[in-house]
């Protein structure tokens, strides 16, 4: 009897030691969902989900806070690739946050810039280039098309360009097969 | 010496349509009055222009240089003025436009001064490199730049494979080019051996070619080195790079990997050919032979120089009333071309002519009724009949999981399907919209990257300023404390002395900035700017006084 006891007790005691000790040594930093949901997120950071960019929402996702139908440029694919991820049914986009539009990329029209770095302060991948009372332009390869920068502009001078469908951009389209009618 | 052959899984057996073009001559190259010649010919980066319009350019010259690696140049095909350098509808199915310069040519065809090169005395990656500047790419189909595939970098190529298959119904430009040129083939061979340093040469020849075998044995004969010519059963797509190694060699190129991965490299003839030319000679690839056949009076082989229209070479042919389209390439993996304006460019081996009697249009599909027919019939031994249905409904990570990217597109599952599915559309489908979001993952990636050094780089902007601010503040109290006067006290006191001192900086300030350019003055200037003041203080005066008077007003 004793003995039994005994020997479940130095278990215990073991096992303990084992798991507190992995507890502390093999602790995820961060939240590992949180980067899940992070890695899913189109990072425009454009902020129409409500939050101050891709992670913060991510992380309030991962909390429960928000909902998974926030994020129009991530549009109907992301939403529902979050819905599979949390295991949870997918539902429409929250039009309250925005609808998706087509993928553009910000111009600044340089006649017309004054210089301001208004919008500089505004790029949230800081993808516009210059410097006060020196003319501004987007490097249009690192702009996510977030359209931040067009409130803080004073003169008006910039302008989102839908990204035109060209050769390098060029993609199959889904087939459209013609069935052949029963009779 | 024969070589025991393997046979790979599946195929078809179409109708070969091969005598109707080869047993014309070879039309020699014809001069357009305009070529236009396409940057984006090969694979990787389009070539970077290098002439301004209004240039003369001679035939074969540099027109627009390879831009990185994967890339390679682009020659004048023709002697003549550049007349533009801008968006002109290239042959692509999509029919968009892409950078393409026009030269308006004079008719003189005069060449810039070339010659051969002494490829065996000069360094090995300068002759590559010398290669990618002459704008020489695999000629079979994919055009991917030669260079790059002859640098053996890590790994040993033992075995080089010449691939003369040619197993698309229709198309005969390598059987006449290995008729008529297989001595210049060879010479090929020789320099594609001196890049490599392989010692397995191996030719093959679908068997349904016995003038192109014979001339190719006769021509392996004059070498110094051994090159065995093969015939191969004649069944599509033994001509595909990794069906012709499994035909030969019976190694399978694994999945995901490159052929170069088991010591194996394959060459189309054509390839070998353009190679004699540009070393031998030294001219960079600005021609090649283009069979013209399908719905036309003499279908035949042509010579066409890059850019020429396709409809000049249709018309060299003879157009027959009833056309219903243009392929380029055969009839099981061409592309439908968007018009006959499009220029020729090095990857147009066919321009099959179709019509209603030779292409009747497929009837209307059928549903998918899961025969596995096209799963006997593939060669790279996937199963299309899954992921035909995981890309039509758009479940791209299933399609992965069965291989999609294995799939060679060679339309074996297509042409056997008994309900007519266009199946490889689908596949294509799916390969464009994968990479498409592996490209969107990657801009993505990069967002998150630049977003996160901006957060980092704010928060250290901020605490740097704080730094600075606490540590001039920590250096004023220093000099106060030092202060015999200040010494002593308490605190709050210290603190007093701070803020005096700041208020007497203040004062000092603003003392200085009285204007100064007013103490050397004219008296006359003086006297004005006294005026000024005194118009000042009377304006400021009434701007204080109450508007009484404007309210009287009536």
């Amino acid at each position: 009897m004793l003995t039994a006891i005994g020997v479940m007790v130095i278990l215990a005691v073991v096992i303990g030691l084992v798991l507190g000790w992995s507890a502390i040594r093999l602790k995820v930093e961060g939240n590992p969902l949180a980067e899940k949901i992070d890695a899913i997120l189109p990072q425009t950071q454009c902020g129409q989900c409500g939050f101050p960019g891709c992670r913060p929402y991510a992380e309030a996702i991962a909390r429960g806070e928000a909902d998974i139908n926030q994020c129009p440029p991530g549009g109907e694919e992301g939403m529902k690739k979050l819905a599979e991820l949390l295991g949870v049914d997918p539902k429409p986009l929250d039009e309250t946050h925005g609808t998706p539009k087509p993928k553009s990329v910000a111009f600044i029209d340089e006649q017309t810039c004054i210089g301001c770095t208004l919008c500089i302060q505004a790029c949230p991948v800081d993808a516009i280039s210059g410097a006060a009372k020196q003319m501004h332009t987007i490097i249009a390869a690192e702009c996510t098309g977030c359209e931040l920068c067009l409130p803080p502009c004073p003169v008006d001078c910039i302008s989102m360009v839908p990204i035109p469908e060209d050769l390098p951009h060029w993609k199959w389209k889904h087939p459209v097969v013609m069935l052949k009618q029963s009779p | 010496m024969s070589r025991t052959l393997h046979t790979f899984k599946g195929g078809v057996h179409p109708p070969g349509h091969k005598t109707e073009s080869n047993s014309r001559p070879v039309h020699a190259a014809l001069l357009p009055n305009k070529l236009v010649i396409p940057m984006r010919q090969h694979m990787g980066n389009p070539a970077k222009p290098t002439v301004k319009v209004g240039d003369r350019v001679l035939k074969g010259q540099l027109i627009g240089e390879a831009d990185g690696y994967i890339s390679a140049a682009v020659h004048a095909s023709s002697s003549g003025i550049v007349t533009a350098i801008d968006l002109q509808q290239v042959p692509h199915v999509s029919g968009l436009p892409d950078l393409c310069i026009t030269i308006e040519t004079d008719g003189r065809d005069e060449w810039i001064d070339h010659g051969a090169l002494d490829y065996q005395a000069m360094a090995l990656s300068d002759l590559r490199m010398k290669l990618r500047d002459m704008g020489i790419a695999g000629l079979g189909g994919a055009v991917f730049p030669s260079a790059v595939k002859l640098d053996p970098g890590a790994h040993a190529i033992p075995t080089l494979i010449i691939n003369g298959g040619e197993c698309e119904p229709w198309i005969t430009c390598d059987d006449v080019l290995m008729r008529t040129h297989a001595e210049e083939i060879m010479q090929g061979v020789a320099v594609m051996r001196h890049l490599l340093g392989s010692t397995e040469i191996i030719v093959g020849i679908e068997e349904n070619k016995p003038e192109a075998i014979a001339a190719m044995k006769t021509a392996a004969t004059r070498l110094d080195f051994t090159v065995e010519v093969v015939a191969v059963p004649a069944i599509y797509p033994g001509g595909g790079a990794k069906q012709m190694i499994e035909t030969l060699t019976g190694k399978q190129v694994p999945s995901g990997k490159l052929s170069t991965d088991i010591g194996i490299q394959v060459f189309n003839v054509g390839t070998a050919h353009a190679l004699a030319r540009a070393v031998h000679h030294g001219e960079p690839l600005i021609s090649r032979l283009v069979t013209v056949t399908g719905h036309v009076l003499r279908p035949q082989n042509i010579v066409a120089l890059i850019g020429t229209p396709i409809h000049a070479l249709i018309e060299i042919a003879g157009d027959r009333d009833g056309a219903t389209g243009v392929l380029m390439g055969g009839p099981m993996m061409g592309v439908p071309m968007p018009g006959q304006d499009v220029p020729v460019i090095k990857a147009t081996n066919c321009l099959l002519v179709k019509s209603k009697d030779l292409f009747p249009p497929l009837p209307r599909a059928l549903p998918c009724i899961r025969c596995t027919r096209c799963a006997d019939a593939c060669p790279a031994e996937l199963q299309p009949q899954e992921l035909f249905r995981f890309a039509k409904a758009n479940e791209f990570g299933r399609a992965q999981e069965y291989h999609l990217f294995d799939c060679i597109e060679c339309g074996c599952c297509s042409y056997v399907c008994p309900s007519h599915i266009p199946l490889v559309d689908f596949y294509r489908y799916a390969k464009s919209e994968i990479w498409a979001r592996e490209k969107d993952k990657r801009a993505s990636d990069l967002a998150r990257e630049r977003h996160e050094f901006r957060q980092f780089r704010l928060e250290r902007e901020k605490k740097e300023k704080a730094e600075k601010l606490a540590a001039k503040a920590q250096a004023k109290r220093a000099e106060i404390t030092a202060d015999p006067t200040a010494s002593g006290a308490p605190d709050a006191d210290a603190k007093k002395a701070l803020i005096a001192a700041a208020l007497a900086r203040a004062q000092a300030k603003k003392a200085d900035i009285i204007p100064r350019n007013t103490d050397h003055l004219a008296p006359d200037t003086r006297h004005v700017i006294e005026e000024i003041e005194a118009r000042r203080a009377k304006i400021r005066e009434l701007a204080h006084q109450p508007l009484e008077t404007d309210e009287k007003k009536p």
